[in-house]
């Protein structure tokens, strides 16, 4: 019911949305919360295992009961909590977990069999049949026992994440935060300020109490005003701090753009991750419910959520409310309800001493002990010392006390202490180091208390800084003792929850207790309690504090769980954001890129480049077809391929060549200038990381080339070396794989090619480089080969790189030849029986690949020592051996001989690539076989059990074509 | 002869949303200068020719076009002039391994918060401040050019993804312009 002249809802503004499919009215600055109790809908959900009729407990995100799923265009956000949730217009909500309506919902058959389904249940029934439990049981105890559901589809909306600085991160906007901004910012300091509200104030709003004498909105409005202008504040609302981490970092989630309609690029969500020098923690405390016999119909709720639905949004969830609480402020309740107009039947204060000076009946020393109202409180039963009595009503506002919001304060580890008069648990100072806990969150419970509380909170964190501190005098306002007498349960019959989300009553932990899960951590696990969405937000104190009492401890030595991040539930759509799709990883194109689509070429993704697989010419149906025509196009005529990924490294000094001879296994101090070797590089423990040639290019200058896989490995192992080992000598090196793209010519008309394109005759020797001019730009020309052909490779500084490529590949289909792609370049290094990573794989040495004569005897290397150990070098190793079939082979293959059985035990060793060679009209594969080298010739039988391939096989010397090396020399 | 046609990392006309205006860049020649040890002296006479000194960590210089940038331990990059001939450093030609951009306006600072990891606030990276870092998940060397301009070097070959994110984000900027509350 809305009443008038309360409340900081816009009521201008009426707003219109959807709840289970009925049309209801609200006004903006509404939850969907406060908008469903205005139109008198107190019946929102579903309990999670017994499907009990829920309403709304809270006026928070710490909200048990109220989940429903918002459903978008595209989009359906399950367990969203109707606390937060802000109506907008055509908003589309749905209540959850049921089976029929709401009203009628089919699996409440769970609560009248509820007297079986007790702790434990789950894991004493289901035992048998063993093989049941996968296939039956667990799918029907997860279709009866759930949450929200997702609509199978991707979610595209979008979302963002973000960092920030500052010097002083204040986490909640109620009085203490508030106050601590203040003087954080006029003391000049960078804050910011998060709250998880859309609006600020935090409790001066909700309990709308005085500061100054005057109503303390006023004074909210004027020190946010203030805020707002300093340029050094940054106020984050709809901002929840979720976690707390290393060195002053925290994450937070930021709702964007959750409270309006979706339109294009507006975020629904940022994950923000804020670095702060200092942090205070000002996000209050949770008001507990106290477990009395069912005590969790619809229109039983939080005292404090009374007053913030009467403050916040004009709305008050009864017309005839009831009072159970056992603190001093609780009463408060009351008094404002009344001063409303709105009856209030009863206050029953379980404190015999308590007072009883309000305008309404006051039960003290007496307790609620039953209610009634299957979807929505009816009655309440109270029991004041022997007598008990009925009274009609249709809102009973509990409260059990405070629990101050030290979550983020344990987020690194840190346990909190059990304060006695409090009744609550505290933070330890410097649990999380730099921050510190203030006001209500520390255990300071009045409003004047929580404004000092924020100022020296604040001015500690300036002094930390050594920043001076601003004057700011600490506004008049209540200061009344809190006054709480713990009640945590209520004896009685009928069940009395503790944990409303996951449905854990007083008896569940009781037995949880008497079937010796005496521990707090295990009482946890086999009850479930605070393993809901709200993770124990309302109940893990009073279940601590029945186990406590179950088990004839105090609460202090009966410890506590730990809470984890996030302090609310975090979409991981917004923890990835940008990362869908091809946001995944930066994506890298080749300067041949677009030439290489407009031929249809397919392309594969190779560590992030993007390389052509092959070009399809009309009539071809198959990337074979096309791959044997570019095999044999490169073996009778010229092929022409981008190999711009490669990873090409500028390396200069007068201690280059001794670099270089350290770095890789074989001596590069000898190389000529104007000449190319290939090297052999190794991890320090031996294994080969990497291979490639190094061209001379001057007295001290060279550059090295790696693999495409191995580039930024590579720049990271020279680094490493030279800054770990030789950090004194004159080397220095960078990256230039960006700075050059390179093509191979490769073919018994590459030459020919070259030469017509260059427009002069082309003698360099095999392994030869030298500088070569195209017009006005300056390349440079390798005579260098991966297929096995007379071989070239052209390198252009990239902004050419396209026109180049384009040049060539003209002139190439003039001679008969073509571009050739990925397959192809990898059908004619297998016939050659030239290496990748798929052989050098990080399990191989030298000597496996049979380049241990490689490792030169002249000098040391890195890994030399360690390739020599023993192990390493005998015929027990799977050494490198080619692989001749009839029929396709597959790589990935292991090998037997033809008649051993097909297991672990006689396993030869696999294959690590095949391809179909036009030119031998066989099946090649290179693989690794133990004692390999000394059985070329012998007969061995290939499984694939993934592709159910079974094929004798040769094994052979891993160089097919021509082994004497004249093509590539010609 | 073969002429051969100079291309750009990416086809990309200016941007501006968000606040911010997203441009490419032609800054012209860019070359590492990597001291060789106790080279500091022999380079400074080199730089000296283009009115420039060895920037400190973190920091750049600039005179007329041409600016120096700090890159790393004893290694900087000259761009907008050709490197002077100069003893006591390897020089390597960087100049097509970049993809420049400029990033310009009141919304700069929101926009590099959604993909840089590291503080570059107005407040906290003045004016000349430089430092290597990644934007979103590619390389990046970004430079604070004036009050409210950034220059943002990235990998030439992942110009589009960089373009894209960059693009992406200040259109989500703009779209939370549209919020009023």
């Amino acid at each position: 019911m809305r009443i008038d002249g309360k409340g900081i809802i816009d009521r201008t503004r009426p707003v219109s949305f959807r709840f289970d499919g009925r049309e209801y009215g609200g006004y903006k600055g509404d939850t969907l919360a406060s908008a469903l109790l205005a139109n008198d809908v107190r019946l929102v959900g579903r309990s999670f295992k017994y499907h009990r009729p829920r309403g709304i407990l809270t006026a928070g995100s710490e909200e048990p009961n109220a989940m429903v799923e918002i459903h978008g265009r595209t989009n359906q956000t399950p367990n969203v909590r109707a606390t937060v949730q802000e109506i907008f217009d055509g908003m589309d909500a749905r209540s959850q977990n049921r089976m029929g309506t709401l009203r009628h919902d089919l699996l409440a058959v769970n609560d009248y069999v509820s007297p079986f389904l007790s702790a434990g249940f789950y894991y004493k029934t289901f035992m048998w049949p063993r093989a049941f439990w996968e296939r039956v049981y667990e799918p029907i105890i997860r279709r009866a026992a759930g949450l929200g559901s997702l609509s199978g589809k991707h979610d595209d909306g979008s979302y963002e994440k973000a960092f920030a600085f500052c010097d002083l991160l204040v986490i909640g906007a109620g009085p203490t935060g508030l106050m601590a901004a203040l003087v954080a910012a006029r003391s000049g300091a960078d804050v910011i300020l998060a709250e998880e509200n859309p609006h600020l104030g935090g409790r001066l709003i909700d309990d709308a109490g005085q500061i100054d004498g005057e109503p303390a909105a006023l004074w909210v409005a004027r020190v946010e005003a203030e805020l707002r202008s300093l340029p050094n504040v940054r106020i984050m609302t709809r901002t929840a701090v979720t976690g707390a981490y290393d060195n002053g970092t925290f994450g937070a989630l930021e709702r964007v753009g959750l409270h309006k309609s979706a339109r294009p690029n507006l975020p629904r969500e940022c994950f923000w991750r804020i670095v702060a020098k200092r942090s205070v923690l000002a996000a209050g405390a949770l008001e507990r419910p106290i477990a009395f016999p069912m005590n969790d119909r619809p229109g039983i709720m939080m005292a404090s959520a009374v007053r913030s639905y009467m403050n916040r949004y004009g709305v008050v969830p009864g017309k005839r409310v009831t009072l159970f609480a056992n603190t001093d402020a609780a009463r408060d309740t009351a008094r404002q309800l009344i001063a409303a107009g709105v009856s209030v039947a009863a206050i029953i204060d379980p404190r015999a001493d308590a007072s009883s000076v309000e305008d309404c009946p006051v039960y003290t020393g007496a307790e609620v002990i039953d209610t009634r109202g299957r979807l929505g409180l009816r009655e309440i039963t109270i029991r004041q010392g022997g007598e008990e009595k009925r009274i009609e009503t249709d809102c009973l506002a509990m409260s059990g006390g405070w629990n101050p919001t030290i979550h983020l304060t344990c987020h690194m580890n840190g346990r909190p202490q059990w304060n006695e008069e409090l009744a609550a648990f505290v933070p330890v100072e410097g649990a999380v180091p730099g921050l510190s806990a203030a006001g209500a969150a520390n255990g300071t419970m009045s409003t004047h208390g929580a404004l000092a509380a924020g100022k020296a909170a604040a001015e500690a964190a300036l002094r930390h800084l050594e920043r001076n501190v601003a004057e700011v005098a600490v506004p008049g306002a209540e200061d009344a003792p809190y006054a709480v007498r713990a009640t945590w349960a209520v004896e009685g019959k009928g069940r009395a929850w503790l944990d409303f989300a996951n449905d854990v009553t007083v008896k569940d932990v009781r037995l949880a207790a008497h079937e010796n899960y005496a521990s707090v951590e295990h009482m946890k696990r086999y009850t479930t309690q605070g393993m809901a969405p709200d993770q124990g937000k309302n109940s893990n104190v009073g279940a601590l504090a029945v186990l406590a009492d179950a088990t004839g401890r105090g609460i202090p030595e009966t410890g506590t769980t730990t809470f984890r991040p996030p302090y609310v539930p975090v979409s991981i759509a917004s923890m990835g954001a940008g990362g869908r799709g091809m946001g995944f990883a930066p994506q890298r194109f080749l300067t041949s890129d677009q030439a290489s689509r407009d031929r249809g070429a397919p392309m594969v993704e190779a560590g992030l480049w993007y390389r052509p697989s092959y070009f399809p010419k009309p009539g071809e149906t198959t990337w074979k077809e096309a791959c044997d025509r570019e095999t044999t196009m490169v073996r009778t005529s010229v092929g022409v391929c981008d190999v711009s990924t490669l990873g090409k490294v500028d390396i200069q000094g007068k201690d280059a060549a001794r670099f270089l001879d350290f770095v890789y296994t074989n001596m590069f101090s000898t190389l000529g200038l104007g000449k190319v070797r290939y090297g052999l590089m190794l991890r320090e423990d031996g294994t080969v990381l990497d291979d490639g040639t190094t061209a001379r290019l001057g007295e001290n200058h060279y550059l090295m080339t790696t693999t495409t896989a191995g580039a930024g490995v590579v720049m990271r192992h020279l680094d490493f070396v030279q800054q770990a080992f030789c950090a004194d000598w004159d080397v220095r090196f960078i990256s230039v794989t960006e700075s050059w793209a390179q093509f191979a010519v490769a073919g018994p008309m590459a030459r020919q090619l070259l030469a017509g394109y260059l427009g002069q005759p082309v003698e360099l020797p095999f392994m030869g480089v030298a500088p070569v001019q195209i017009g006005d730009v300056q390349g440079r020309l390798f005579r260098i080969s991966f297929s096995g052909e007379e071989g070239y490779e052209i390198a252009v500084p990239t902004r050419y790189g396209e026109a180049l490529f384009r040049d060539l590949l003209a002139r190439a289909e003039t001679m008969g030849g073509g571009a050739y792609g990925m397959e192809a370049l990898n059908v004619l290094r297998i016939e050659k029986g030239f290496i990748t990573h798929a052989e050098i794989h990080g399990r191989t040495n030298a000597f496996d690949i049979g380049m241990v004569k490689m490792i030169s005897a002249k000098k040391d290397c890195i890994g030399k020592a360690a390739a020599q150990r023993p192990g390493l070098l005998g015929p027990e190793r799977e050494q490198l051996v080619g692989l001749r079939a009839a029929a396709p082979i597959t790589a990935g293959a292991h090998l037997f001989r033809p008649n051993d059985k097909v297991e672990l035990k006689n396993d030869q060793g696999y294959v690590t690539s095949v391809g179909y060679s036009p030119t031998l009209s066989a099946w090649l594969g290179m693989g690794f076989v133990v004692n390999g080298r000394a059985r070329h010739g012998e007969t061995i039988r290939l499984v694939d059990h993934l592709r159910g391939i079974d094929v004798l096989c040769e094994i052979c010397d891993p160089v097919f074509f021509d082994p004497e090396g004249g093509k590539l020399r010609a | 002869m073969p002429e051969l046609i100079a291309k750009s990392a990416i086809d990309a006309g200016p941007v501006t949303k968000g606040g911010a205006s997203l441009a490419l860049m032609e800054p012209g020649p860019i070359s590492s200068i990597a001291l060789y040890a106790h080279g500091a002296e022999a380079g400074a006479k080199g730089l000296e020719t283009l009115g420039l000194s060895f920037p400190a960590p973190g920091q750049s210089q600039e005179n007329g076009a041409a600016r120096i940038l700090w890159t790393g331990r004893d290694q900087a990059f000259l761009i907008g002039a050709e490197a002077p001939a100069m003893e006591g450093a390897a020089i390597t030609d960087q100049s097509d391994g970049w993809a420049a951009f400029s990033l310009s306006g009141a919304g700069v600072e929101d926009v590099l918060s959604r993909l840089v990891a590291v503080d570059v606030r107005l407040s906290a990276f003045a004016p000349g401040q430089v430092v290597r870092t990644g934007l979103n998940h590619m390389p990046m060397i970004l430079r604070r050019a004036s009050a409210e301009a950034f220059e943002i070097y990235t990998f030439r070959s992942m110009a589009r993804s960089a373009w894209h994110e960059l693009e992406e984000v200040m259109g989500q900027l703009a779209a939370r312009g549209t919020l009023k509350s």
